[in-house]
């Protein structure tokens, strides 16, 4: 129990004096995740409204597929952008195994079917109701997909936030593509794997500190934006 | 630009239309043509077809068999003429202003054309202080007033209204039919549904009376409320609930 105790106090000395390992291994985190997300969110999202929309051959089973790689284990994502990337593999030659990139790539796998499958709910609900308006104005069905991403922005932040929480917290794809290499490719949760097995359990705490911290301040700032936007502009 | 001076898409002719789903006849071989630019009432019962009739009309749906032919098109698309309101508001997740510019932008008005027509149709609507409002916040009355502007911005040669003033107040809804009445004024035609029989006779010129997916009576609204020659639309007309008399009064 006190090395509990001594941990969190260490943990948060590191956290209060910005220790320089820390920071830098909390911005690779970031700039890995949010990169991801933007990326998953560019083709996620029209991928869920387009299955909200149209109706196509083999829509069914597709969104079968979609909902099924919503779970799929980082692990297995990790191994086969690792097959692809390493030296042997079709995608050798550009040499991105062990980089950032190739984190970035591997996230976005793992998180572009969770904002797809959740975007297409959300388009779906929202579909219903404007379909008839939307055909009456005489819609494209390129304008009517605009027009749902657009109105539905708000309950998509919810899609895009989930696709961050896992692309932050996850650790099994990172590690094996990434490979933890210090200054280079390690981030937040490979970090604490590691501190963890050599025992240093303060610095795992202060980053696990620093995560969860990160993701109330994103829900809240979520949280915020949408609050504001329902109450609206008095007139 | 779609403007009401452009050549007339009426007359509107509907031959032997039919709609069914699964073993369900919903619309009977119904054939009838909508000409002169003015209101014709659609009256029935729930669930006679009104909704369906106006969506086939609209090009919402599309008849099992029979034809639907608008022979002033001349080529051109029919629907970009048309405008529908419906019995729920359809409310996009915008502001007031920004409901209107949409519809306005689907129909390919130009961006400096829009802005007027926006002014003139919130105020038309007494909605100009809501402008900037958020349409969903808008009381339920107030986003079909809102639905209606938005029709009206368009300038359709052809209305259709599915119940624009179900479960809307009287304030509301005179404000509805002024705005109606003043769309026809300008040459726009209105095809709508109602339940509410004292709106059929203030709006009318024409009333069609539907029951169980045909159109038993059509006739100048004058001579329908007079004297209805159908039985059906006698007893439709009394108040009477027809659903009861299905065994003792059968359709011609």
């Amino acid at each position: 129990m006190t090395d509990f105790g001594a941990a969190i106090s260490t943990a948060f000395a590191l956290v209060v004096y910005l220790d320089r390992d820390l920071s830098e291994v909390v911005l690779l985190s970031l700039k890995v995740s949010i990169s991801a997300v933007i990326i998953a969110s560019i083709i996620g999202l029209p991928i869920g409204a387009a299955l909200a929309l149209y109706r196509f051959p083999g829509r069914t089973i597709f969104i079968v597929i979609v909902n099924a790689f919503m779970g799929l284990p980082p692990v297995v994502i990790g191994l086969v952008v690792y097959l692809l990337l390493s030296r042997a593999g079709p995608f050798g030659v550009f040499g991105l195994l062990f980089t950032p990139t190739a984190m970035i790539i591997a996230q976005v796998l793992l998180i572009t079917p969770l904002i797809a499958a959740l975007a297409r709910q959300v388009m779906e609900t929202l579909w219903l109701e404007y379909e008839e308006q939307l055909r009456s104005l005489g819609t494209t069905p390129l304008r009517a997909l605009g027009a749902l991403l657009w109105d539905g922005r708000y309950s998509l932040m919810t899609a895009v936030l989930a696709g961050f929480g896992r692309a932050i917290a996850e650790v099994g794809a990172v590690m094996i593509v990434g490979g933890n290499i210090d200054h280079v490719t390690r981030v937040m949760t490979t970090s604490i794997a590691l501190e963890v097995s050599k025992g240093n359990l303060a610095l795992a705490l202060g980053l696990g500190i620093i995560l969860v911290v990160l993701s109330v301040l994103v829900n809240g700032l979520v949280f915020f934006l949408r609050g504001n936007n329902r109450q609206g502009v008095t007139p | 630009m779609i403007l009401a001076d452009a050549a007339s898409i009426l007359p509107l002719e509907l031959k032997n239309v039919s709609l069914h789903t699964g073993q369900k006849r919903l619309i009977k071989d119904i054939s009838c043509t909508l000409e002169a630019e003015d209101i014709t009432v659609v009256i029935g019962p729930n669930g006679a077809g009104k909704s369906l009739l106006l969506r086939l009309c609209h090009g919402l749906l599309t008849p099992t068999s029979g034809s639907i032919v608008w022979h002033g098109a001349a080529g051109r698309n029919p629907s970009l003429f048309q405008a529908m309101v419906f019995q729920r508001p359809v409310m996009l997740r915008r502001s007031v202003r920004a409901n209107i510019d949409f519809a306005l932008s689907l129909r390919k008005v130009p961006r400096h054309l829009r802005h007027d027509l926006i002014e003139e149709a919130l105020h038309r609507a007494g909605l100009n202080r809501f402008a900037q409002t958020p349409a969903l916040v808008l009381s339920f009355g107030e986003q079909q007033r809102l639905a209606l502007a938005r029709s009206w911005a368009l300038r359709p040669q052809v209305l259709f209204l599915d119940e624009p003033t179900a479960s809307i107040d009287p304030a509301a809804t005179h404000v509805i039919e002024e705005v109606i009445l003043a769309m026809r004024k300008e040459g726009t035609k209105i095809v709508m549904c109602t339940h509410d029989l004292g709106q059929a006779r203030r709006l009318a010129d024409e009333v069609m009376f539907i029951h169980r997916g045909r159109i038993l009576e059509k006739s100048d609204a004058s001579t329908f409320f007079d004297g209805p020659k159908n039985d059906l639309a006698e007893a439709f007309l009394r108040g009477e609930l027809l659903w009861w008399h299905r065994r003792e009064l059968t359709p011609p």
